[in-house]
């Protein structure tokens, strides 16, 4: 326990100075350029003090607070997008369903190891087969196939899919590691946010050439690739909580980081489609919790799935 | 076709000075009224902020002691639940939705629950007299400093679209023309918790509350102005 403590401090340390340099960059800006307008940018960073300091409460919590934890961000995403959903009437049941699978969800992974087996199917296997079964008891056919698709749709991204970062958190050590289930998951989330913030601050600076104009005008190659590298090149001051060598570090990192950028340009494309700008408003200056976490509902799941295939 | 029903022989001479100042709210507290808190405390509030996810803007039309009349467009019960969930907690017992009899008390359980947690001033919809003359009994409430919620399109809609505003708080204006009214729209809640259903569904809801008015006119001319109130907020950009 004790071994298992000493990352995530030492890591603590560094998030904290990640933090105060964030800070100090928006107080000095503000001050050479007065006449800007820097508010939205320090309500965002004040915004990811809270979030940092909220999320190692729930890595160093015990297991079943941080999963409730989980249940309740999972639950908060799939509300952000049910709400922008054309649902039906004849829907109400059926979504009933789908709030209820979410902390079902989570009592796998709290019966886990053993409910591996449970945790993986239950939402891609058992709810994608019941959710039409109670869609049809409504009996309603008019936008059925609609329906049907664009609940699993979110079950799969927000609820299955942020899942795999609880999972990661209560597994052991892997083999030979000082790492943990806890660590790993200070590494991803760590990683892929960075990720996105530099990739906002690369494309803001340099950015030119737009990669999927229509879909998010704010993605550009240069912040694709100057914050993807950027954010491997952190990655590797904080191996020390991966059982990774140094090489390996480069190859997870690029393909969580390339995940995550897929789950952002996604989430754009499900924002333009609800013709909305952000899924809500809980994080001031972020938008929705949905805003914050689009990109770790790609990168989560791969990274899981490397880690558990190759290290466990 | 609702005011030919309302006999206007029943109402009083004499009238008390209307509560100004909320002090009447020092009447004592039942224990009915501390269940009512503390059921809002522990249950209703974690559950309109955790699970609904209410929005409140314009919460600063709200008078903060005095009693007026709340009305709202009606599609849910979750309705009078959110706009009760406006008031502190202490003020809760000085606020009453007026609620339909025939249906909070269709059975004893529904009834008591209903008076004790929501604190309702159930009025007969049918067979008016003029001792249970519903104007009457939401008058003397305004009077002894309580402030009502009224939904003046009578019973739940079936959808997201509004329907049409009765006279009965234009019946009351017609008395009472110094009472303050405030505007409020609610979205979602139908969505949430439609009519026939029990289990809501979590859809964010919002409250929109408008700027408190002071209508005189007849009965017609007030009807229309509550509704164009509600409906402005309806369409107002926030």
């Amino acid at each position: 326990m004790l071994n298992n403590l000493e990352p995530i401090t030492k890591m603590g340390l560094i998030v904290l100075a990640v933090l105060v340099i964030a800070s100090t960059v928006v107080a000095t800006l503000s001050r050479i350029k007065p006449q800007k307008d820097y508010s939205e940018l320090a309500s965002r960073v004040w915004a990811w003090w809270i979030m940092a300091a909220i999320f190692f409460a729930i890595i160093v919590a015990p297991a079943r607070i941080s999963l409730v934890f989980f249940v309740f961000l999972s639950f908060w995403a799939m509300k952000e997008y049910v709400n922008l959903l054309k649902t039906r009437a004849a829907d109400h049941g059926s979504l009933i369903l789908t709030f209820l699978a979410i902390p079902i969800q989570y009592f796998w992974i709290a019966l886990s190891p053993p409910w591996y087996g449970m945790f993986i199917i239950f939402i891609p296997v058992y709810m994608f087969l019941f959710l039409p079964v109670r869609l049809v008891l409504s009996k309603e056919t008019t936008g059925f196939v609609a329906s049907a698709s664009q609940i699993q749709w979110g079950l799969m991204a927000f609820v299955f899919g942020l899942s795999h970062l609880a999972f990661l958190l209560t597994m052991p050590a892997p083999a030979g590691s000082l790492a943990s289930g806890r660590t790993l998951v200070l590494f991803v989330v760590f990683v892929v946010e960075m990720s996105d913030v530099l990739q906002y601050v690369w494309g803001k600076t340099l950015g030119r050439h737009k990669i999927i104009p229509t879909v998010s005008p704010n993605k550009t190659w240069e912040g694709f690739i100057g914050g993807i590298a950027s954010a491997i090149l952190l990655s590797l001051l904080i191996r020390f909580l991966t059982p990774f060598s140094i090489g390996e570090t480069i190859l997870v990192s690029f393909l969580i980081t390339v995940a995550g950028f897929c789950g952002g340009a996604v989430m754009s494309a499900v924002k333009r489609d609800f013709g909305v700008k952000d899924f809500g408003s809980v994080i001031p200056g972020h938008g929705g919790m949905l805003d914050r976490v689009d990109s770790l509902c790609y990168a989560a799941p791969i990274f899981f799935h490397y880690v558990r295939f190759y290290h466990y | 076709m609702e005011s030919d029903q309302i006999p206007e022989s029943g109402v009083t001479t004499k009238m008390p000075p209307m509560n100004e100042s909320g002090q009447a709210s020092k009447r004592p507290l039942t224990i009915g009224n501390l269940v009512q808190m503390i059921f809002f405390a522990l249950v209703i509030r974690p559950f309109l902020a955790l699970f609904i996810g209410l929005r409140v803007s314009g919460r600063a039309h709200l008078p903060e002691s005095g009693s007026f009349i709340l009305i709202a467009n009606h599609s849910s019960h979750l309705d009078t639940v959110s706009l009760l969930s406006l008031f502190p907690l202490n003020r809760l017992r000085r606020i009453r939705p007026v609620a339909a009899a025939d249906y909070f008390d269709r059975n004893k359980i529904i009834s008591v629950l209903s008076r004790t947690l929501f604190n309702i001033l159930p009025i007969v919809r049918k067979h008016i007299t003029a001792e249970n003359n519903p104007i009457r009994q939401m008058r003397a409430a305004l009077e002894a400093g309580d402030s009502l919620i009224i939904f003046p399109e009578g019973t739940r809609g079936s959808g997201e679209e509004m329907g049409e505003f009765r006279s009965g708080v234009a019946h009351l204006l017609e008395k009472m023309p110094e009472a303050c009214v405030v505007p409020a729209y609610l979205i979602n809640m139908g969505r949430s918790l439609p009519k026939g259903e029990f289990i809501p569904v979590p859809f964010f809801c919002e409250i929109r509350l408008g700027k408190p008015l002071k209508i005189q006119g007849n009965r017609r001319e007030i009807t229309a102005l509550l509704e164009t109130a509600v409906r402005e907020l309806k369409d107002a950009v926030i």
